[in-house]
């Protein structure tokens, strides 16, 4: 079944790929480069699930995170962190901001597809 | 002699003349026969206006008597008293000046007589006591020649915070711009490294102790200044004479420190570098990676897309070996910053080099081309038994002649070629020259070609040189930036960086007044000024102070400052201390002067010569600069005055005369100061032996004095 998700990530050649990647698993999406582009969007397109990067530009991922569980209108959308560093702090910090997925870089692109499917309940 | 004395003497002179006179006539009276004495009588009653003259005549010969007797023998009589105090207390060597009327020379000459014995016996006493001394003296001599050799810097401490001991390093740690405070014997370190860190450090010694550990250390990072990091040891001291009765409480402790502003500062860089390189990698492979398992994963997708990935896939490869790149050469320069060997020309490497080469293997190197400039990171010691052990191996093996090095320039590198004329090395070569040890003949080495070349990030090869009929090796080491005259520290001679009495001194709680004068501390000082009339604008040019401390005077103490005044100089102090305006250009002025001095003379009794015309100036700068100096203040003049009041004189040179201290540097304000130190230090056992013991007792005799009363 067809989901709605935006993906935020800023590394135009990984957004090709999971642009990519989420048309072939038939999801809808758009795509926001930067943290203030990535609320505007969530708020406007209502994602099922937001693929969400820490280093974002304007604003982190963690404090998009931060922003959108705050948010009850977007409670109920599924966030998966990326992140290109890794550390098991940052893991732990991302959970404890409501993050319901923290996939490091580089990632297997079936994990990936697995871990989206699994929080999208498909 | 008071004016009461004199008077004593005149009346008693006055009153046995005129006793004399009236014995006289009761005598003649007694022998008289009847008339006769009648006769007398009248006569006697004619006579008496004569009597009267007779009896002023009497009173004013009895003046003269009495003069004559204060000047001949009251007076000569007092200053061989003085002079005998003196030859007995401060200075040996002073003898009594003969005058006065025979008895008084004689009397001088025994007492000039018994001085000699005494300072015979005195310099007998002292020689044994050095003799006895000669060993401890030889160990202290070791411990601060040791001290000054560390590398790292050393703080003695009682438990309390005074400074007993430190080394030349430990001074540089403290000094120059933005230096926290002053380091010195008797200071507070506190001044220098925050209490709560010390007094943490040391909670921790006590805490190990308690629990058994034997030899605890404890570390902290401090600074020191601004831009100062040091990384400091502490250990504690136990079991001196002044321990507490508990044997585990320390009585102090050793600090060693180490500046690690660099290498904090290194790690730092490293952490950044290594963070930056994990990311740009996780990016590139993360991109990569996902490009690559959808190429794999949906090999259905249109070329286009294919071409895509592809392409996603050749561009972070590329950004990738760039990332790695940078880290590499990061790296490197991190590498070398961290490891930190001697700067040195390439030029004097490869003389060192060559001197080695002629002193071990007997062999003449010639030197080719040789750029001047280029300077490398070196451990010398290695590098040069490396080259060393190239031309061994080129002259035993290869048969090598005409050896000469040269060095140019090449990139990032300095390239330091070895030339000779003769046979080159087989194939594989390399192996066996680059990891046998470098010993050579009759000097064994653990490292070897490979190690050195290593750790010197550098490279050695062997090229063919066409041009001649030899062969030529290679050896490339990194540029270091050139070292600019860095001067070297003054050396001070024998500093005086130790005095283990401080251990059994009291603490700074108990009131200064009620001190003893031998166990206070004191910084002597001196102004020069343009002029001699500070209410009428005259201005501080120069400042000078040393410090005291337990009978000693700390010649590497001290305080040396000219001062701009903004105002000129005065021809006539300008002739005495030769102080010229183009000396003051530059110089700090006296607001910003003010305040190091207050914070050098902090905790000590300020010691002057004629102090009060050096506080006046001092006093009238107090509104402009909120710089006070409150604290207790002895003057070698008013206490020469209660010392000697009747040997005259009290200026400095012949009090310094009279102390049998020598003057140098007269009229420049350390050299001013030094003397009055040195004058003060000799004052205080004969003070003692007047019963002016404390603080107290020696401010109240010199109020009493009359110089006392003399204001600026």
């Amino acid at each position: 079944m067809a989901k709605r998700v935006l993906i935020a990530e800023d590394e135009p050649n990984i957004v090709t790929s999971l642009e990519f990647l989420m048309s072939q698993v038939g999801h809808e999406f758009r795509t926001a480069v930067n943290g203030e582009d990535a609320l505007r969007l969530a708020a406007e397109f209502r994602p099922d699930l937001m693929l969400l990067d820490v280093m974002l530009p304007l604003k982190s991922g963690f404090d998009v995170c931060r922003t959108v569980r705050g948010d009850e209108a977007l409670k109920k959308m599924k966030i998966v962190m990326l992140t290109a560093k890794g550390r098991e702090t940052e893991v732990a910090k991302g959970l404890a901001l409501g993050a319901d997925a923290y996939i490091t870089k580089p990632f297997a692109t079936r994990e990936l597809l697995d871990t989206v499917k699994r929080l999208l309940g498909d | 002699m008071s004016r009461l004395r004199f008077l004593a003497v005149w009346i008693s002179a006055f009153a046995l003349l005129a006793g004399a006179g009236a014995g006289g006539l009761l005598l003649v009276d007694a022998v008289l026969a009847p008339e006769d004495e009648r006769q007398f009588s009248r006569l006697l009653a004619l006579g008496g206006d004569i009597l009267f003259v007779f009896g002023v005549i009497l009173f004013v010969a009895s003046g003269f008597l009495a003069t004559w007797l204060v000047r001949a023998y009251l007076t000569p009589v007092r200053r061989l008293a003085e002079s005998t105090w003196l030859a007995a207390g401060g200075n040996p060597a002073h003898r009594a000046e003969p005058q006065g009327p025979a008895e008084v020379r004689e009397l001088a000459a025994a007492v000039n007589a018994l001085a000699g014995r005494h300072e015979a016996l005195l310099g007998a006493v002292d020689e044994r006591i050095r003799q006895a001394h000669a060993d401890l003296d030889a160990e202290k001599s070791r411990l601060a020649a040791l001290m000054s050799e560390l590398a790292s810097g050393v703080l003695v401490c009682t438990a309390d915070g005074r400074i007993l001991l430190y080394n030349e390093h430990a001074r540089r740690l403290f000094s120059g711009a933005g230096a926290p405070g002053y380091i010195g014997l008797g200071r507070s370190v506190f001044s220098l490294i925050d209490r709560p860190l010390v007094v943490h450090a040391l909670d921790q010694l006590r805490d190990r102790l308690a629990h058994g550990e034997a030899g605890p250390v404890s570390v902290f990072l401090a600074s020191a200044g601004p831009s100062r990091l040091l990384r400091a040891r502490m250990a504690p001291i136990m079991g001196t004479a002044a321990a507490p009765a508990d044997p585990r409480e320390p009585s102090g402790f050793v600090l060693l420190m180490d500046d690690v502003g660099e290498d904090v500062a290194s790690l730092e860089q490293r952490d950044r570098l290594i963070e930056r390189l994990i990311e740009s990698t996780r990016v590139a492979v993360a991109s990569i990676r996902a490009a690559a398992e959808n190429l794999e994963n949906f090999p259905q997708m249109g070329r286009e897309r294919q071409a895509q990935f592809t392409a996603i896939i050749g561009a972070e490869a590329s950004r990738l070996t760039g990332e790695l790149d940078r880290a590499t050469r990061g790296h490197a320069d991190l590498a070398r910053s961290h490891w930190s060997p001697e700067q040195m020309r390439a030029a004097d490497l490869v003389a060192v080099a060559r001197r080695r080469v002629e002193a071990q293997l007997g062999l003449a190197v010639a030197s080719g081309d040789i750029d001047e400039s280029l300077w490398v990171s070196v451990d010398s010691y290695s590098m040069a038994q490396s080259l060393c052990y190239l031309v061994r191996r080129v002259h035993d093996e290869l048969g090598g002649r005409d050896v000469r090095f040269d060095v140019a320039a090449s990139g990032r590198h300095a390239r330091i070629g070895l030339q000779w004329t003769g046979a080159r090395p087989a194939a594989g070569y390399s192996t066996a020259w680059e990891t046998e040890p470098l010993g050579a003949r009759g000097e064994a080495s653990p490292l070897t070609l490979r190690d050195v070349l290593d750790r010197h990030r550098a490279e050695a090869w062997h090229e063919d040189d066409p041009a001649t009929q030899g062969g030529r090796f290679r050896l490339l080491l990194p540029l270091a930036a050139p070292v600019r005259g860095r001067a070297l520290p003054a050396k001070v001679s024998r500093p005086e960086y130790y005095d283990f009495d401080l251990f059994s001194q009291p603490g700074p709680a108990s009131a200064l007044d009620e001190r003893r004068l031998a166990e206070l501390a004191y910084t002597a000082f001196d102004t020069e000024t343009t002029g001699l009339e500070p209410a009428a604008g005259d201005e501080i040019i120069s400042i000078g102070a040393v410090r005291m401390l337990n009978g000693r005077l700390l010649a590497a103490e001290v305080f040396d400052q000219l001062v701009d005044p903004r105002r000129p100089i005065s021809p006539a102090s300008a002739k005495i201390h030769g102080i010229g305006p183009e000396m003051l250009a530059g110089q700090p002025t006296l607001d910003k002067v003010l305040p190091a001095f207050r914070q050098f003379c902090e905790d000590t009794v300020l010691v002057g010569h004629n102090a009060a015309f050096d506080l006046r100036f001092l006093q009238l700068k107090e509104a402009a600069t909120g710089v006070r100096f409150d604290q207790p203040v002895l003057d070698t003049l008013l206490l020469s005055a209660v010392l000697h009041k009747d040997l005259g004189e009290h200026q400095l040179e012949t009090i310094a005369g009279r102390f049998g201290v020598s003057v140098t540097g007269r009229h420049t304000a350390l050299g001013d100061a030094m003397v009055t130190g040195e004058i003060f230090l000799r004052m205080i056992p004969l003070l003692a032996e007047r019963g002016i013991v404390t603080l107290r007792q020696a401010r109240e005799a010199s109020q009493r004095t009359f110089h006392a009363r003399i204001r600026y």
